[in-house]
């Protein structure tokens, strides 16, 4: 590009581990102020080169790497993260670390904070040093303003909102004067979409004032909105590097993917307003902490896919999780004309209502387990299947070859990609783990089925499969279906209808043929 | 060869290679410094036949999430009161044993019950108010020993009348009962059939147990109780459950503890019997949140190997007699040991 010596130059990384080669000759080179934006499917390397670049432990422990790191021309070497904080390289990971009981000031300075001599500290040394809170205050301000955000200071961080957070742990290290490089490794994956859109503005800013900037997403959108170049890698290849203005989001996910995948809305979706009512909840409310669920009446029809969408903290999540009896929840819910007792996951799933969680790892599956038991469990003790009967019924034997059999079936079925049934949950990627968990529902033959967030955190190809699997069951098997998604988009691809819930109310009910506009006015609707 | 050595390593642990090293070269050496090895290959197995239960008792707590059962003295209270209530009521030989389990289990159940419903309200610290409930319940014990209503002559202390002693000889009760019962010797080594057989009986009854319906609900809220309630399952019932029957083996366990070692002892005795238990199956590959029929015995195996041949060997490699200095190093050595080794499950 520029004959000035680029700010960063990574030449001919290659890393193996134990023998399994994850990155493979990777080239990549940026500018001062630059913005990068470094894409690719779950396991495509990017986390891995962040780390060698970081100087993270677990690179060394597994036998270093191969190539060179050029920072301003110099070969540099990081043993550890200090060295490369030193360098002027900072990195916000996708888990806050943060102390949660201190304010964010104390968070963005801590261990650099400004320092007055007292008695004590002549007598004693600098380490019974007293903090300069103006300073500090002042400091922490500066680098809050330099992002462009709102952010109380005296805030304790663990009153804060979730994108808060975000933007505290930002702040930190761009309160560090040497900073010339940050690496924000999926910072929006949490925030709300006002508020990915405050982080992408100082991301513009901080660019502005010379700061290098890695970005790596997974909203696509936003990497067309603030990056001057896109790295795309998969399977530890660079398979393209442009600039952002000569690619768009089809040509990416082409890219990442090395496979086409279908973004187009749904153009099959049925309305069907004949149809009878399958379940009726009327006035429901849910004690759901960050998903509170007020008053949620709703009619879902038979045979439908209905979607249920709105911004983070909404509700929405909280009307499967209650109506299921994961917490407390009241008011009035029927199946098929029965009532369904609330409060009471047994009596949900006696009356074949079964449930996709959004909390994969802490609901969804047993993560030490084999698949076998992940996918045949809630089937076995509810339905009684898969078990054989000795004595009269009194011992009920596990029967492990029909554990075996439906394993493996929705293992073909669903393209689970695993060494064999007898596999840990645990081992899986996060695309597969889902996958798991929609067998698990699928095998319990339920007449209703409620799925949350079926695509949070997995990349684009397991994504279309996944929802994929899920319009085909309910097409094939005429399975009435409730989705819950953050994403409006996945959404209007799968759902024949989207009800958007905001402040723990239903906003309002369209078919998902319907613009997104209209449903992005009923989501920051105010309804009373 | 060498992958195949590597995944042994892997799947067996190095640590219990070392362990299995270390007792075979124990019975390598014993001959070559003069120690009576038929005899000790006896003791090691009568051991194993008396703590074996105790071990087994470990396992449907583990399957259910509630840890290892450091309140194992609860159980052996049970069992206990079932021994010393037998030789009250005047039953005798045979019988006796019948009867001291038949006693027993009422209570072992009711304690079970009552420890169950505890730790179903403090999830998460089992372990921890478990040790306590065994504690408190040996020092509660220690005091109803003296007051209880004990007159049996041989049991009670000679000149007071009343109040039972520390040790009370099974002679002429249940001492050997099931060690006798169909006894085997080979040459100087003899094997404990009878003993060996129950423990058979209950290790198969719990296997086959974890392979049910319900037993597969254990293993599952154990594994993500989250899950489980889920599924529909009740979790604290199930917790209940596990407690319960994790109790009653304890009291089993300790009726045969005592007709292998031919005394009951009360008072302190029980306090003492969690930890060695808690290490075996340690030791045999459980971690907190699993454990198999063959961690129990395989753990006991080794535990009771090496705390029943170190001292000997040792003895008579150094010509001083320091057996039990060095029984109780080696013991609580293996127990610091295998507490390092806890391994908790994946969130």
């Amino acid at each position: 590009m520029s004959e000035k010596t680029p700010l960063l130059e990574m030449k001919n990384i290659r890393k193996d581990f134990f023998g399994n080669q994850v990155l493979t000759d990777i080239n990549l080179t940026l500018q001062e102020g630059e913005v990068l934006g470094l894409v690719g499917e779950n396991g495509a390397g990017k986390s891995t080169l962040m780390k060698i670049l970081f100087g993270m432990d677990v690179i060394r422990d597994t036998g270093g790497y191969e190539g060179d790191i050029l920072l301003n021309g110099q070969k540099v070497d990081f043993k550890t993260p200090f060295e490369a904080l030193a360098a002027g390289i900072g990195m916000v990971h996708q888990e806050f670390s943060l102390i949660p009981g201190f304010t964010a000031t104390e968070n963005i300075l801590l261990n650099r904070e400004p320092k007055k001599k007292s008695v004590v500290s002549e007598i004693f040394g600098e380490r019974l040093d007293v903090l300069n809170r103006k300073e500090m205050t002042a400091k922490s301000d500066a680098a809050i303003r330099k992002m462009g955000v709102q952010i109380d200071g005296n805030m304790v961080i663990h009153d804060m909102p979730v994108g808060h957070k975000q933007f505290t742990e930002i702040a930190r290290e761009l309160s560090k004067d040497q900073l010339k490089l940050l690496i924000l490794d999926e910072p929006t994956a949490v925030l709300t979409e006002k508020e990915a859109e405050a982080l992408l503005d100082s991301i513009r800013g901080m660019s502005a004032q010379g700061i290098a900037v890695i970005f790596i997403t997974h909203r696509l959108q936003e990497i067309l909105d603030v990056c001057d170049k896109v790295v795309i890698m998969r399977d530890g290849y660079v398979v393209e590097d442009v600039p952002s203005g000569e690619t768009n989001i089809t040509e990416i996910t082409r890219k990442m993917v090395g496979r086409a995948v279908d973004t187009a809305a749904a153009t099959d979706i049925r309305n069907n307003p004949d149809a009878p009512i399958a379940m009726s909840i009327r006035k429901l409310w849910v004690d759901m902490p960050g998903e509170t669920v007020r008053n949620v009446s709703l009619d879902v029809r038979e045979g439908e896919i209905l979607g249920i969408g709105g911004l983070a903290g909404q509700g929405k999540l909280g009307i499967p999780n209650g109506i299921m009896g994961l917490y407390d929840a009241g008011g009035e819910v029927t199946l098929r004309g029965k009532k369904v007792p609330l409060n009471s996951p047994r009596e949900c799933l006696n009356a074949s209502m079964a449930f996709v969680s959004e909390d994969r790892r802490g609901v969804g599956l047993l993560l030490d387990e084999t698949l076998e038991w992940n996918i045949a469990f809630p089937a076995m003790q509810i339905q009684n299947k898969f078990l054989k009967n000795y004595l009269g019924g009194l011992v009920k034997w596990r029967d492990e070859k029909a554990i075996h059999d439906v394993t493996q079936r929705y293992i073909d079925e669903l393209a689970i990609k695993c060494t064999s049934s007898k596999q840990k949950a645990k081992e899986l990627s996060g695309g597969n783990q889902q996958k798991v968990c929609l067998a698990k529902a699928f095998a319990l033959e339920p007449g209703f089925l409620f799925v949350s967030e079926p695509t949070r955190g997995i990349d684009v190809g397991a994504k279309s499969l996944v929802l994929n699997a899920l319009k085909k069951f309910n097409r094939e098997s005429g399975v009435t279906i409730v989705m819950i998604s953050s994403e409006l988009e996945e959404l209007r691809q799968t759902c024949d209808r989207i009800a958007i819930v905001s402040g723990g109310r239903v906003a309002g009910i369209l078919p998902a043929s319907e613009s997104a506009e209209q449903f992005g006015l009923l989501m920051v609707s105010q309804v009373k | 060869m060498k992958e195949k050595m590597a995944s042994f390593v892997a799947s067996f642990g190095l640590p219990r290679l070392i362990i299995t090293g270390f007792l075979l070269a124990l019975f390598i050496l014993a001959p070559i410094v003069g120690v009576d090895l038929p005899m000790q290959i006896t003791n090691v197995i009568n051991r194993f036949s008396w703590n074996a239960i105790l071990v087994l008792a470990m396992v449907p707590m583990v399957h259910s999430g509630c840890g290892l059962n450091f309140g194992l003295p609860l159980g052996i209270i049970s069992g206990l009161l079932g021994a010393t209530m037998s030789l009250e009521f005047g039953f005798t030989g045979p019988m006796s044993f019948i009867m001291a389990v038949v006693i027993s289990t009422p209570f072992a159940l009711v304690l079970g019950m009552g420890y169950g419903a505890l730790l179903n309200r403090i999830k998460g610290g089992e372990m921890m108010i478990a040790t306590y409930v065994g504690f408190s319940s040996v020092s509660f014990m220690c005091m109803m020993w003296l007051l209880l209503p004990y007159h049996k002559a041989d049991m009670v202390w000679g000149l007071a009348g009343k109040g039972l002693r520390t040790t009370i000889s099974l002679e002429g009760y249940y001492d050997k009962v099931l060690s006798n019962f169909l006894q085997i010797n080979i040459g100087k080594v003899s094997i404990p059939v009878g003993a060996l057989l129950l423990f058979a009986l209950l290790a198969f009854a719990m296997w086959a147990f974890l392979h049910t319906k319900t037993g597969t609900a254990m293993t599952a809220v154990g594994s993500n109780a989250t899950f489980a309630k889920a599924a529909g399952i009740k979790v604290d019932k199930i917790r209940m459950l596990s407690v319960v029957m994790s109790t009653w083996l304890a009291a089993i366990g300790i009726l045969v503890y005592e007709q292998g070692f031919g005394f009951i002892q009360l008072y302190m005795a029980p306090f003492y019997m969690a930890l060695p238990a808690v290490s075996a199956i340690l030791i045999g590959g459980a971690s907190v949140n699993k454990a198999t029929i063959m961690n129990v015995i395989l753990g006991t195996f080794l535990f009771q190997g090496i705390v029943t041949m170190t001292p000997t060997v040792m003895n008579s490699v150094i010509h001083t007699d320091m057996s039990e200095v060095i029984r109780v190093i080696a013991s609580n050595g293996m127990i610091l040991y295998a507490l390092t080794r806890r391994s908790e499950v994946t969130r």
